[in-house]
């Protein structure tokens, strides 16, 4: 079993790039479909009843498909229809779309939370557009759904181990060839579920920063 | 009514329905420099949506309103202003909430110094050194650094109004400022808006504080079902209301202005 793990070791350097690649991965695809997900949140909310029913029907088509499905439609369904992809871009895509779902709901939800009349407060000391979002009505967001944000972080860190099945050579890619090759199966899995660990952890750590910091202000 | 030489606020006209409910009716008037204006009725008479319609949080459907002679939300022109002319215009009317809707994101100090420095981009010394001053003004200079969850209604409120001050506003609008706090902690708030009308902050506030709308108004506007029944001084209206519809307003709360007149 030690002699395994020293396989793993002597291949510590596929590991690490493995884990970057996921890494990388996860943070485009967080920052991406955060910020997607922010502007298909106020298209929810939005009077326009087109608007709301289009922005509505995406995101609750994309949360009811599984993402390894998903990820095969990308990469394999598409270049029927001619739309061709590398790896990496059908991977990527795959992810950002599929989360900018989870983030649109999990922004609208917390923003038709929030109080109305602070938000009044801020058009009625002169605020309005970009700077009302940004200084009245964001912070507040943040504080609220910044933990549920980190969970869906977390998601999109564990899902990006289905890309493996597009040979993005991300950490389950990783683990799994160092397995086939030397067949460690049980060390190099295992060592691939703490690495993915401590990525979470590192999420855990900052969502309970922010969650200190909206509870002194609640 | 006679009109003002220079009212800091005209309202003209005024109308506004929510559907097929008129909640205004072609409510026009005046308010000159240092006048504190009260404006009491019934629930649902209107009140705090003539309020809403001075810095157009609500856009009336007719009338006109003019911050000292300058038109609020429709220019001369009868163009609807774009959010940043109106916004600006917005910096000088002050506003306390009846649920103080102070930002919760923000320490005390920063509520009071947001605004002016973002909005208004006076420079960040003077904002702050005036900012402490008004919370020394409202009596909590201590709570500078407490965010606003941690204090009591009394407290939110004075903040609310140091909050309003900060942006050194022509005119101040108070919506119900003590109908959300207990008891108790009525009495707070009202000694620090009794000192403003003392030291001439034109104000307008929406209140059903009889006693301090007789102490500490110059002038009484009477709302019922969206039209101004009446005006006049303090004096007039308690003791000689002109209308059927003031005198059963009154009745109402004759017992309570004798609780005050103790």
């Amino acid at each position: 079993m030690i002699h395994d793990f020293g396989i793993v070791w002597n291949e510590r350097g596929l590991l690490m790039s493995g884990l970057a690649n996921t890494a990388l991965l996860s943070v485009i695809a967080a920052v991406v479909s955060l910020l997607l997900g922010a502007a298909l949140a106020p298209a929810m909310m939005s009077r326009r009843r087109a608007v709301a029913g289009a922005a509505r029907a995406f995101v609750d088509a994309m949360r009811c498909v599984p993402f390894l499905l998903f990820a095969y439609i990308v990469y394999y369904g598409l270049p029927s229809l001619g739309i061709n992809f590398d790896n990496w871009s059908a991977g990527l895509a795959a992810l950002m779309l599929y989360n900018t779902a989870y983030m649109a709901e999990i922004l609208r939800g917390a923003w038709a939370a929030m109080p109305r009349e602070p938000i009044e407060a801020g058009t009625a000391f002169g605020f309005s557009g970009v700077r009302l979002f940004r200084r009245i009505i964001l912070p507040g967001l943040v504080l609220s759904a910044g933990p549920v944000v980190g969970n869906q972080l977390i998601q999109i860190i564990k899902d990006s181990a289905f890309l493996t099945i597009i040979a993005l050579p991300e950490l389950t890619h990783a683990a799994s060839s160092i397995q086939s090759r030397y067949y460690v199966p049980f060390a190099a899995f295992i060592t691939a579920v703490a690495l993915y660990w401590g990525l979470c952890l590192v999420v855990e750590g900052g969502v309970n920063v922010l969650r200190r910091l909206a509870d002194a202000r609640r | 009514m006679n009109a003002l030489p220079h009212p800091v606020l005209n309202v003209v006209g005024v109308s506004k329905s929510f559907g097929a409910l008129k909640v205004l009716s072609d409510i026009s008037f005046q308010v000159g420099k240092g006048e504190t204006v009260c404006v009491l009725g019934p629930s649902g008479s209107g009140k705090s949506t003539l309020l809403r319609c001075i810095n157009w949080l609500e856009k009336p459907d007719a009338g006109h309103v003019y911050l000292n002679g300058e038109p609020v939300g429709v220019t001369s022109a009868g163009v609807v202003m774009n959010d940043h002319r109106l916004s600006q215009i917005r910096t000088r009317i002050g506003m306390v909430f009846q649920h103080f809707a102070l930002w919760p994101h923000l320490t005390v100090l920063q509520n009071l110094i947001e605004a002016p420095l973002q909005v208004q981009r006076r420079p960040k010394a003077e904002i702050h050194e005036e900012a402490l001053a008004l919370l020394a003004k409202v009596g909590l200079e201590d709570k500078r650094d407490a965010f606003p969850a941690r204090l009591s209604g009394g407290q939110k409120q004075r903040v609310g109004i140091a909050r309003a001050l900060a942006m050194r506003p022509d005119l101040l609008l108070f919506d119900e400022p003590t109908s959300a706090l207990d008891p108790e902690l009525v009495g707070e708030v009202l000694v620090v808006m009794r000192d403003l009308a003392h030291e001439g902050m034109t104000m307008v506030i929406v209140t059903h504080e009889m006693a301090f709308a007789r102490e500490a108004a110059t002038r009484v506007l009477f709302l019922d079902r969206g039209r101004m029944v009446e005006t006049g001084t303090p004096d007039q209206f308690f003791s000689r209301p002109a209308t059927e519809r003031a005198r059963q307003f009154l009745q109402r709360y004759a017992a309570e202005a004798v609780t005050a007149q103790r």
